[in-house]
């Protein structure tokens, strides 16, 4: 066994990846619960791909034959349904996870110096996935499907000047058609994932280079060993690989219970309208996006004002990826921070979820109100936290970590 | 070949031209990628004009025809819903149809129609591109006393009244728009011409 490592030693740095990347790199010893997310999130992206692939395999990216493709998946191909379960799980389970691992970044202050651009990365990340997911819905050819894309990309048509034209550009077409649908597909299986496994190693390239941040926000590498070892740092492997395999255990109970027990989430997951092969005469009653968009939607819809809404929902996202200078505070650590900050992000938190559950329901004065409310205070986390950040009375950090 | 100098202001000029025109090189292979997602020939020429037969449409009703992929809608309206449209003026983004886009110059008036009573709109909001329900009732429960009848679009709740004129206060910015249409006879329209006087 030495002797083949070490031929291949000689030919490609194996010893040297692993040690830097696993065996040797040192992460700070008081990781909690909110560290699982990263490397689950790599787990699902490996999911999504093989469930991807093999899918492909079925799936006919052609207007006429798509939706029947999918139905064929479901009730003809062995275990086709099992295999578009784990992939439309799948998709949820992705943004579960990165929610969860972004407030991980918000309370422990990942993102601020010297770790700006991990999270920028992460962001782009985001946007990615974002954009895949929203590709990967069209696909189905349902109703949603249909009707979801069309708001979605009329959302470029927002653009002054050049905005019909970006969104013909985009359709291939008059209206969404199968131009649209095989390009998505393209963009979906090959151009898309190519760039989101580029982005996770630029990730964790860069997170591997300065090294992990921890739940009090204490930069380890100040205090080293004789052999320049992090005194509060232990080997990733073994010990973070066995304990993040714990958090793989318990994230495929929950998965495997949503996969087999409520594959649509009661119409959260998969709409109902969607069971409805498209028809580009007329539109669903109640068209809403699936849940991970709803409080960017929610956004969009509270703002009377084509140009202004969707630029208010653009900005939604693009405030997020210039945190490490929204937030001017030293302290990385919540436990450490203020407690207007504390407040602040309970309000982004609680306004972010309430967004989200307000997109779903039905037009009315009330719900449009509320929306404008909570649209104000998603936004007000921003200016909060770029005004009172700059003096905020912190608690001392410690000088190692606690626990 | 062999001289003691190297002159590094020429080698590092010489670098940045090559690599310029390399730049510009590029640029142009992007542009046949870029430019096929453009709608293609076939695309192009698929949007024929269709033929309407509306003899069988009675008042207050509306039919919905494909032209373009597109559903275009034809409404037979009453006297009342005619007379309902000088009433909402005032609470109208664009009541004269001052925005030449959105109709052909024949149907730049009061009813926005060739024939006051026959609507023909294309069913598409100018919003985000839902197509609206068309709602003739008068001061439903959801849309509240002030309905007088029109179309709305259920995804952003844009209003549009009974001559696809839209309200002031919601997110669709413009009126919707009269598709090139005439009459080939008293009861046929054809959509997607402009036909020969108009």
């Amino acid at each position: 066994m030495g002797k083949i490592i070490g031929w291949i030693d000689d030919r490609f740095p194996l010893m040297k990846m692993w040690n830097e990347h696993l065996a040797e790199y040192y992460a700070p010893k008081n990781f909690n619960f909110w560290y699982y997310f990263g490397s689950l999130a790599l787990l699902v992206l490996v999911i999504q791909i093989v469930s991807g692939i093999f899918l492909a395999m079925h799936y006919k990216p052609d207007a006429e034959l798509a939706f029947a493709s999918v139905e064929y998946i479901m009730r003809d191909v062995p275990y086709g349904w099992l295999i578009r379960y784990i992939h439309s799980t799948g998709a949820t389970a992705f943004f579960v996870v990165v929610y969860l691992h972004m407030l991980r970044g918000l309370m422990y202050g990942s993102y601020k110096k010297p770790r700006e651009l991990i999270w920028l990365f992460g962001m782009f990340i985001y946007l990615c996935l974002m954009a895949e997911a929203f590709m990967g819905y069209l696909l189905p050819w349902g109703q949603m499907s249909y009707w979801g894309a069309q708001v979605i990309i009329s959302l470029f048509g927002a653009i002054p000047v050049i905005g019909d034209d970006l969104t013909l550009w985009i359709r291939g077409d008059f209206v969404i058609s199968d131009a649209t649908l095989n390009r998505f597909y393209s963009l979906h299986i090959v151009a898309l994932p190519l760039v989101l496994i580029f982005l996770v190693i630029a990730h964790i390239l860069a997170l591997h280079e300065v090294g992990s941040n921890n739940p009090d926000g204490v930069e380890i590498k100040k205090n080293k060993d004789a052999n320049g070892i992090p005194l509060d740092g232990i080997p990733f492997h073994p010990y973070y690989t066995v304990k993040d395999i714990v958090g793989v255990a318990v994230f495929l109970f929950f998965f495997a219970t949503v996969m087999f027990y409520f594959p649509d989430g009661g119409g959260y997951l998969l709409e109902h309208a969607n069971f409805v092969a498209s028809d580009p005469l007329k539109t669903p009653e109640h068209i809403v996006p699936v849940w991970y968009f709803t409080p960017f939607y929610a956004i969009l819809r509270a703002v009377p004002d084509k140009l202004l809404g969707v630029g208010a929902m653009g900005a939604a996202i693009i405030l997020l990826f210039f945190m490490p200078w929204i937030d001017r505070c030293k302290v990385k650590s919540i436990r450490y921070r203020s407690i207007i900050y504390k407040i602040n992000l309970g309000v982004f938190i609680v306004s972010f979820v309430v967004l989200g559950w307000l997109a779903m329901q039905h037009v009315t004065t009330t719900i449009t109100l509320l929306s404008q409310l909570f649209s104000i205070l998603y936004f007000g986390f921003f200016i909060v936290l770029y005004i009172t950040s700059k003096n905020e009375q912190t608690k001392p950090v410690p000088d190692r970590v606690t626990e | 070949m062999s001289t003691d100098v190297v002159d590094k202001d020429k080698r590092r000029f010489l670098t940045a031209a090559t690599s310029v025109v390399g730049a510009v090189g590029a640029g142009f292979v992007c542009v046949p990628f870029i430019a096929s997602w453009m709608p293609s020939e076939r695309a192009k020429n698929a949007g024929a004009p269709v033929e309407a037969d509306i003899s069988k449409l009675e008042e207050g009703r509306m039919m919905i025809v494909e032209w373009q992929s597109k559903p275009v809608w034809i409404v037979r309206r009453s006297q009342q819903m005619l007379d309902s449209l000088p009433k909402l003026n005032d609470n109208l983004r664009d009541p004269n149809s001052d925005i030449s886009d959105q109709q052909p110059e024949y149907a730049q008036n009061e009813f926005r129609s060739r024939k006051p009573e026959i609507l023909v709109l294309i069913g598409i909001c100018t919003h985000l591109g839902c197509s609206p329900t068309y709602r003739p009732d008068i001061a439903p429960a959801d849309l509240g006393d002030d309905w007088l009848g029109g179309f709305f679009c259920p995804c952003h709740s844009s209003k549009f009244d009974m001559a696809g004129r839209v309200y002031s206060g919601v997110p669709a910015p413009t009126n919707l728009p009269v598709p090139p249409h005439y009459y080939l006879t008293e009861n046929t329209i054809l959509v997607g011409e402009e036909g020969e006087a108009a």
